[in-house]
């Protein structure tokens, strides 16, 4: 689509008819970027004198991702502490496992906490996980105390002063009251043994405009630092994480692309909106 | 869920209320605001154009009938109703059976859909209907998939077929293929295949689904679909049809927030209809797909349907004869009754989600209302009542300062709460008995005095006698 509106600002010497706008706006918007925000950067593109339609856009979803530092938090002298948070089936025990194997390859020990009590086998999920890459994963009782696992796992890092602690926590939609508070009573929890430098949000690429409702409801339960992008290698595009960046200013730090442990990349920009853009 | 979906309706048609007779330019204004609300709603493009072309064709059609009417903006959300109800299956389809047992339904899916947790609750469904399903695990990609089927399975009583430990280790084909013959022999009348997540771009995943497929035959393939999800829906829809066929689509995780456009755009796009919806994260969390129901939630006019259905279901039929008869007989209304009525109650699930079936409740603020509430109060309620001695159940009026007191401490609670309890129940018994005296019973269900988990309802509790209205009739209103 965007392509064929190309040639045809080549053909006609750079000049762009609304048809050409109103297809790249069917593409953003197909691409989960929401009907508003796509209007507002159209808007932006638009304004720009620049010859072809498109990469007057690129620049627009430029300006949307805003954010400088796109790595994972790092504390001095202490165990760097990350949570991982989402609603349920987002991708977060695969998640977490591709961090454990990311930090393990960049020759830093990890220690994880299955906090996942509450679906069924999400902790042997994450114990294969740990086998598989050489990490130890701390866990409880399924359908055990979340907060206490966490506890433990805080303990065994301090004391066997590894670099980082990563937490995986049970699938939640951000509707639930009870479930959010029980989020924040893990936070609290640990942050009794060590502060909390990250906690990321899991995003599905598939995801749709509940997206944003979601990440401000996790925002201020938990206070999200990043987020994780999943699913990347299927047929959506995950506009909804631009939206969320714009709206929340939370960075995308990470996406997932695949099964595998090392389906895993630090965000990039330009790869990213080139691939709204097709 | 669809609230979003459903404030945006409102407002284009509380616009469309203050106007009285209404103009073709009136239609053109709800139409286009109709279509943006749906885009915003992740209803693909395409569909959200054709749907509001409809509404707009219906509406200037009858605009003539719909300006007749005393209420024209209710004409116009009629016929949007009923267009959405057309779409969203219009009738809602029951479970296909094989002439010779076992049935045999497969599950497929992207990752994260809910397809596990899905198995279970389609299992449980299937058992109380006085079936014997059987599930199988042929995930065996994503690690201890095959263990979480199996816990599944163990919490709903259902047997798990499951040779293969998963982890990447055997193949999902044989499994299955074994599972089905395997039911076939132990008589099993329903099978229940669960299949890995894949990607509706991924051709080698997506074939192998279509072996599984081509190895049980299904009477029922469902497609197991986020109500989360975005735009991608329709790809993924059509990407599931084309390489693998679905009869269906089951929709999850409807007790979230989103708008769930999805819903719409898949049924236009593939015309499969909507079987089942998944609403929380208990076993029992599941029902038909009602588009009817969804439509009227889409439309903000509530579930009382599900509701009544569901108060039925978790009524003790004895119970409800016991207390019509003590009713009829004019015995007083007990304690004893009371703790019944609380524990049909809890049953019917959680008090919040109940009462968010009821029209209105899933307004802005009567939405925080809800949340807030605490199903903690019907439990504390029930310890109250069971601290006390039969006698004291019986008459209430035995209750003094010390029996009081006792009871508190035996229930952990603060006196203040037992007085709190006596209270309401003394109101509610009095409302009883004016019932009595003055008309029958309500229709339907018992009527349930003084719902104890409310206290922030107590103000409107009918604790207060009113005064009679002389006039029959409207007295016959009050008190029914």
């Amino acid at each position: 689509m965007a392509l064929f509106s190309k040639i045809l600002a080549k053909l006609r010497g750079g000049s762009t008819s609304d048809a050409d706008w109103d297809e790249l706006r069917t593409t953003l918007i197909e691409a989960d970027l929401g009907a508003t925000l796509c209007d507002e950067l159209i808007e932006i593109a638009r304004r720009e004198k620049v010859e072809d339609c498109e990469v007057a856009l690129t620049h627009a979803l430029e300006s949307a991702l805003t954010s400088v530092d796109r790595s994972l938090a790092r504390a001095q002298g202490r165990p760097t502490t990350v949570m991982v948070v989402g609603v349920n089936g987002t991708g977060k025990t695969t998640s977490v496992a591709k961090l454990m194997s990311l930090i393990k390859q960049s020759g830093n020990s990890v220690v994880v906490a299955a906090a996942d009590t509450f679906r069924a086998a999400a902790i042997e999920q994450l114990q294969t996980w740990g086998e598989k890459i050489g990490v130890e994963v701390v866990a409880g009782k399924f359908q055990g105390d979340p907060a206490s696992v966490v506890f433990d796992a805080a303990t065994l890092a301090i004391r066997e002063k590894v670099d980082y602690l990563i937490i995986d926590t049970a699938g939640r939609l951000h509707t639930k009251s009870n479930l959010m508070d029980e989020l924040s009573k893990i936070r609290r929890v640990l942050e009794k043994s060590s502060p909390i430098d990250e906690v990321l949000l899991v995003v599905d690429a598939t995801t749709g405009q509940n997206g944003i409702v979601q990440a401000r409801s996790f925002l201020e339960a938990v206070g999200v630092t990043g987020l994780v992008l999943t699913k990347m290698d299927g047929s959506a595009k995950g506009g909804i994480a631009l939206a969320i960046e714009r709206e929340t200013r939370l960075p995308i730090k990470f996406v997932g692309t695949g099964e595998r442990a090392e389906d895993f990349s630090t965000f990039e920009a330009s790869i990213y909106i080139s691939s709204l853009l097709e | 869920m669809f609230d979003s979906l459903t404030s945006k309706f409102a407002s284009a048609f509380s616009s469309l209320r203050s106007r009285g007779r209404l103009k073709p330019s009136d239609i053109e204004e709800i139409v286009a605001e109709i279509r943006s609300a749906l885009i915003e709603s992740d209803v693909a493009l395409q569909v959200a154009d054709t749907f509001a072309d409809s509404i707009k064709e219906i509406s200037l059609a009858e605009l003539e009938q719909v300006n007749k009417s005393v209420n024209p903006s209710q004409g116009i959300f009629d016929i949007v109703n009923k267009e959405l109800v057309r779409i969203l299956g219009g009738q809602a389809r029951r479970i296909r059976m094989a002439k010779n047992p076992p049935t045999v339904i497969m599950l497929a899916g992207l990752q994260g859909a809910g397809k596990t947790s899905l198995a279970g609750k389609l299992a449980l469904y299937l058992k109380n209907q006085g079936n014997t399903p059987i599930l199988i695990a042929s995930d065996l990609q994503r690690p201890n998939a095959v263990t979480q089927l199996q816990q599944v399975g163990a919490s709903v009583g259902v047997p798990v077929f499951a040779p293969e430990p998963g982890n990447g280790v055997g193949d999902p084909v044989a499994v299955a293929k074994a599972g089905k013959k395997f039911a076939e022999e132990k008589l099993h009348n329903f099978v229940i295949v669960d299949t890995a997540g894949r990607l509706g771009v991924d051709y080698e995943l997506m074939e192998q689904a279509a072996r599984i497929r081509d190895a049980v035959k299904p009477d029922e393939i469902l497609l197991v679909v986020d109500a989360m999800v975005g735009q991608d829906a329709v790809r993924t829809a059509e990407a599931f049809l084309s390489g693998l066929g679905f009869d269906a689509v089951v929709l999850t995780k409807l007790d979230g927030d989103a708008r769930g456009g999805a819903a719409l755009s898949i049924l236009t796009r593939t015309n499969r209809p909507i079987m089942f919806a998944a609403t929380g994260e208990n076993p029992t969390d599941f029902d038909l797909f009602y588009p009817d129901r969804m439509a009227s939630r889409i439309l903000g006019l509530g579930d009382v349907q599900t509701l009544a259905e569901q108060a039925k279901a978790a009524m003790d039929p004895d119970l409800t004869k016991r207390f019509e008869e003590k009713f009829a007989r004019g015995d007083d209304f007990t304690l004893l009754d009371f703790l019944g009525q609380l524990q049909a109650i809890k049953k019917m699930g959680s008090m919040s989600k109940m009462l968010g079936m009821l029209p209105g409740m899933n307004s802005g603020a009567m939405k925080k209302q809800l949340e807030s509430l605490d199903d903690g109060e019907l439990i504390k309620t029930e310890a109250i009542i069971q601290s006390m001695t039969p006698a004291e159940r019986e008459d209430v009026k035995i209750l003094n300062g010390t029996r009081r007191s006792r009871i508190a401490k035996g229930s952990g609670r603060a006196v203040s709460e037992v007085n709190n309890l006596v209270d309401r129940f003394t109101a509610a018994q009095k409302m009883m008995r004016q019932m009595r005296n003055g008309g029958g019973m309500p229709a339907g269900m018992p009527p349930v005095p003084g719902m104890p988990a409310m206290p922030k309802f107590n103000k409107q509790q009918p604790a207060k006698k009113k005064s009679r209205s002389g006039n029959p009739a409207k007295r016959a209103v009050e008190e029914g």
